[in-house]
């Protein structure tokens, strides 16, 4: 065992409305720490450095390997994954690591925020196929290696909540769908039979809280965990969105 | 006589049957039961978008045979089978294997971006125990892919709206429902043990409530949470498995845990390294010499030990993962030959996993997503260095019993109501939280191919047994329903009120560890004997914890204690199933009975629940008798070996895997031979 110490300042809140508060931890170093193993330290010894024992943190989390998009949370002052944020990496000369929770979505407790408008969104911009249904129809269109490639990066999409977290244009007094469901129309609109119901797609993104709301501050595709290319996105679906504007269904 | 009308009950409610988890298994379902026009309410732990489908890496196996190499679903078939070790009953396997190139096309259609030929073709990777391009891929993220794209479909779902007996829309009411962030409590069931519904809990307001459900299918995933850190995500503890087999559900071959050969430690889970990394050619190797201490990648070729090449010149490096795993073992373990590493000063329990010598762009375009891992959580570029890897727990081929009814051709019966059919009636269960396909040990890049080919045909077997069933659980006595919700929130009170020595998560890292060292790769029957009685004792430690959180929400440590519970329950049938079981079977190895003994164990384990003074304990049976839609069945613990004749299981030879396959396939040595010889 080392004596090597890590020190955690966690912001608490038992629900929205309620005064919220930190909680100090100090734990034992330990090989390959990140700050989900970290927070699992504090199941088994809930102590603070005050030495009260408290409820354990609460927060989301499933596969920890940066592909389920569950454990977004800020971690000092960034917002990102919890199980990437390797203790080594952020603390490597023992600084205090701060964790909240996301900022743009209702709180449900301590670090665990309420992410459904991401999941509606999905359906507000009709992300899928419309498939004539499961049974067997032979083999999907043939498409190029490189289309592939394309699709692919923008198909890692994890609805983590990163890009509306950072984008100052989604908060309280905007309806900005944000650049992961305008990502997926982009996704969708590329795809030989998704592109068959592309205009249907684009406009959704036409009216109030659509494409036009983005702002171009560009902070989306700085804290992809993914690198998911937001920016270009969002760039191809508003020229598609003012060619459709433009010229409808001329433009086939 | 079956009810009147299909979509409404007598009481004009719309009747929905319940499926209980988000993945493959589950979402395909979904999809299937939507279809025939049944409507769902989907329960999930977590968004369903996040399951643990999300973590398969390399690949779903079809044998579309793109690569000209005499690949059929008859050889499919076989292999699957031999990589079992001829545990799986095999009219469920032929199914599966004659279903696979139209699932991969299907998903290709729904918009999966897998990797494509320079022709526009699906491209096809190798993977172990076969010698054929048989494993199609989307990167190395091909279930998060594949559950992106079933997500879509049933949220697709989730906004059309339900038609009644004349095809009229009605208002408001869409085919799926979903429920997010509720756990799975138990079955609801009337006094004959039909399965009417379930009580679950919303795990943010904590309210538990009991729904009505015509049918329920429980594809809530495995259980390898019991074994402490492992592959698999936080979620799979196996708590709803486990739930069901206390009321009575058959629990069948528990005692076979797959154990991954590759994945990085980590301090809160051992992360996956796929197989299909081998599929590409990369190469396992330790140092010849055990005080080796130059950098992996300064070692020279001729001081380097391959020793699943050298020990299986027919499959190399794509050996089936048990029995990968047990070399990896047997290197480390008790050769001391483990990778040294500097910061430890010892010889750890790791080898190398050598990607080195492929070309960088390729690796980029076909293997990037598991690098990315390794980049991010190792801290080391695996482009130029050998990735140092371990065996982890992966998979579990065991799991809650389930039915099938054959068909003449030898694969099943579409649509029958015996498919998936557990032996509570009314009660199904599919995907990795069933037993069905994959014998004493599951080949790669066949579990995301048995999820959604469970969910094709889970789907229009419940559709069936739903148009069949004489009265709606919507016309039951509210009863049945209060008296369950009555018991399980009394159940979570208890849990809020303890406030013992104990903390919960403690009694999980021991019993981790323990399950960990003692029933995974090898197991010894005085060791197996210890667990088992420690399991006793962590089983009394259990109900002395102290719950530490009595918060009103999102209490996730009471809800822990009950998993935890749950997890207790099955660790026993896991252990008690190995020391039952005296011989070497796949996953299963025992030093002191090496062989495979069919003539005593050539058969399911069927384990069924019960408690001794208070005390769980498990009663094993040979044959189950049970109902559907009020008729009896009878099914044993025989194998159904109808298709392929059990043989010694070998893979030094190449093609030895589908020897006797038929059909028209070629024999496998001749064609691949090309593709042996590039992994050598």
């Amino acid at each position: 065992m080392s004596d090597r110490k890590v020190r955690f300042k966690i912001k608490r809140q038992d629900a929205p409305g309620t005064e919220a508060r930190w909680d100090e931890f100090l734990l034992d170093w330990e090989p390959q720490m990140n700050v989900i193993s970290s927070l699992m330290a504090i199941q088994r010894n809930p102590v603070t450095t005050d030495n009260r024992t408290v409820a354990p943190v609460v927060w989301e989390s499933v596969c920890l390997e940066e592909v389920c998009g569950s454990c977004t949370m800020i971690v000092n002052g960034k917002v990102r994954q919890a199980c990437t944020a390797l203790i080594d990496q952020i603390a490597p000369n023992g600084e205090t690591i701060t964790l909240e929770p996301m900022t743009k979505f209702p709180l449900v407790r301590d670090l665990i925020v309420d992410r459904q408008k991401m999941f509606d969104n999905l359906k507000k911009v009709k992300a899928w196929i419309q498939l004539d249904g499961t049974h067997e129809l032979g083999a999907a269109p043939r498409q190029s290696q490189e289309n592939q490639e394309e699709a692919y990066p923008l198909s890692r999409c994890m609805t983590c909540g990163c890009c509306l977290e950072a984008c100052p244009q989604v908060n309280s007094h905007s309806d900005f769908i944000g650049p992961a469901a305008i990502n997926q129309v982009r996704l969708f609109n590329m795809h030989p039979s998704g592109k068959m119901h592309a205009a249907e797609r684009l406009e959704t993104l036409m009216g109030p809280g659509g494409i036009a709301d983005c702002g171009k501050a560009q902070n989306c595709v700085e804290v992809c965990p993914k690198e998911i290319p937001l920016v270009d996105s969002i760039a191809v679906v508003s020229r598609a969105t003012t060619k459709h504007m433009l010229f409808g269904w001329l433009l086939k | 006589m079956a009810s009147k009308s299909a979509t409404y009950s007598e009481t004009g409610k719309v009747r929905r049957v319940i499926v209980v988890g988000g993945g493959l298994g589950g979402l395909m379902t979904v999809i299937k039961l939507c279809e025939a026009g049944v409507p769902v309410d989907l329960f999930s732990l977590v968004p369903v978008k996040r399951s643990h489908s999300v973590c398969a890496q390399g690949g779903i196996n079809a044998s579309v045979n793109t690569k000209g190499e005499g690949d059929s679903p008859q050889v499919h078939l076989e292999e699957t089978v031999y990589g079992g070790d001829f545990l799986a009953n095999q009219p469920p396997v032929k199914g599966m294997a004659d279903a696979a190139p139209g699932i991969v096309y299907m998903l290709d259609r729904m918009g999966v971006p897998f990797n494509r030929t320079p022709e526009g073709l699906l491209d096809f990777r190798r993977f172990g125990g076969t010698l054929f391009h048989r494993t199609a891929f989307a990167g190395a993220t091909t279930g998060q892919q594949l559950l992106y794209a079933l997500d879509e479909q049933v949220r697709r779902f989730e906004t059309i709206e339900v038609e009644d007996d004349k095809g009229v829309a009605i208002h408001g009411e869409k085919m799926v429902r979903k429920f997010e962030f509720w756990d799975f409590l138990s079955v609801v069931q009337e006094d004959n043990g039909t399965v009417r519904g379930i009580v679950a809990q919303d795990v943010k307001s904590m309210a538990i409530k009991a729904f009505p459900g015509d049918a329920v299918c429980l594809a809530t995933g495995g259980p390898g949470i019991v074994f402490g850190r492992s592959t698999n995500s936080v979620i799979n503890t196996g708590t709803a498995a486990s739930a069901v087999y206390q009321q009575g559900a058959c629990y069948a071959n528990g005692e076979f845990i797959q154990v991954h050969p590759t994945a990085i430690p980590g301090a809160d889970k051992l992360r996956l390294i796929s197989e299909s990394a081998r599929g590409e050619g990369g190469r396992v190797w330790v140092p010849k010499d055990i005080k080796e201490r130059r950098r992996g990648k300064d070692v020279p070729e001729k001081d380097r030990e391959y020793f699943l090449e050298d020990k299986y010149p027919g499959y190399g490096n794509l050996v089936p993962r048990d029995i990968a795993s047990r070399e990896l073992f047997l290197k480390c373990f008790h050769e001391g030959k483990g990778v040294f590493n500097a910061k430890s000063q010892k010889n750890e329990n790791e080898v190398y996993l050598d990607l080195t010598h492929l070309p960088q762009e390729a690796l980029r375009k076909k293997l990037a997503g598991i690098l990315e891992i390794y980049e991010k959580f190792v801290g080391e570029d695996p482009y130029t260095n050998p990735m140092r890897v371990f065996p982890a727990v992966h998979y579990s081929m065991g799991g809650l019993w389930v039915d099938f009814e054959r068909a003449e051709n030898g694969s099943l019966v579409m649509g029958h109501p015996r498919n998936s059919a557990t032996n509570l009636e009314g009660l199904y269960a599919t995907g990795e939280c069933e037993y069905q396909y994959h014998g004493a040990n599951r080949l790669g890049a066949n579990s995301l191919l048995s999820c959604i080919w469970g969910g094709m045909i889970t789907g229009p077997a419940i559709a069936t047994y739903r148009k069949n069933l004489g009265k709606s659980s919507y016309d039951l006595s509210s009863n049945v329903f209060d008296s369950a919700e009555k018991r399980e929130r009394a159940k979570y009170e208890k849990i809020l009120k303890m406030d013992g020595k104990e903390n919960p998560y403690r009694i999980h890292e021991e019993l981790g560890k323990m399950m960990l060292l003692d029933v995974t790769i090898e197991r010894h029957n005085d060791k197996l004997d210890k667990v088992i009685s420690s399991i006793d004792e962590l089983t009394e430690r259990a109900k002395n914890v102290g719950v530490t959180d009595t918060a009103a929400r999102s209490n996730q440590g009471a809800q822990f204690v009950r998993h935890l519970d749950n997890m207790l329950v099955l660790a026993r049938v896991i252990a008690q199933g190995a020391r039952n079981r005296d011989e070497s079977r796949g996953a299963h190895f025992k030093p002191a009975f090496k062989d495979r003994n069919d003539e005593e164990f050539l058969r399911t384990t069927l384990a069924l629940h019960k408690e001794d003074g208070g005390r769980p304990s498990i009663n094993y049976v040979r044959s189950l008798d049970y109902s559907i839609n009020g008729k009896p069945v009878h099914a044993t613990d025989q194998v159904d070996i109808s298709l392929v004749k059990p043989r010694a299981r070998k893979y030094e030879t190449a093609g030895a895997a589908s020897a006797t396959a038929k059909g028209d396939a070629k024999p496998a040595a001749e064609t691949a031979k090309p593709a042996a010889a590039a992994s050598t």
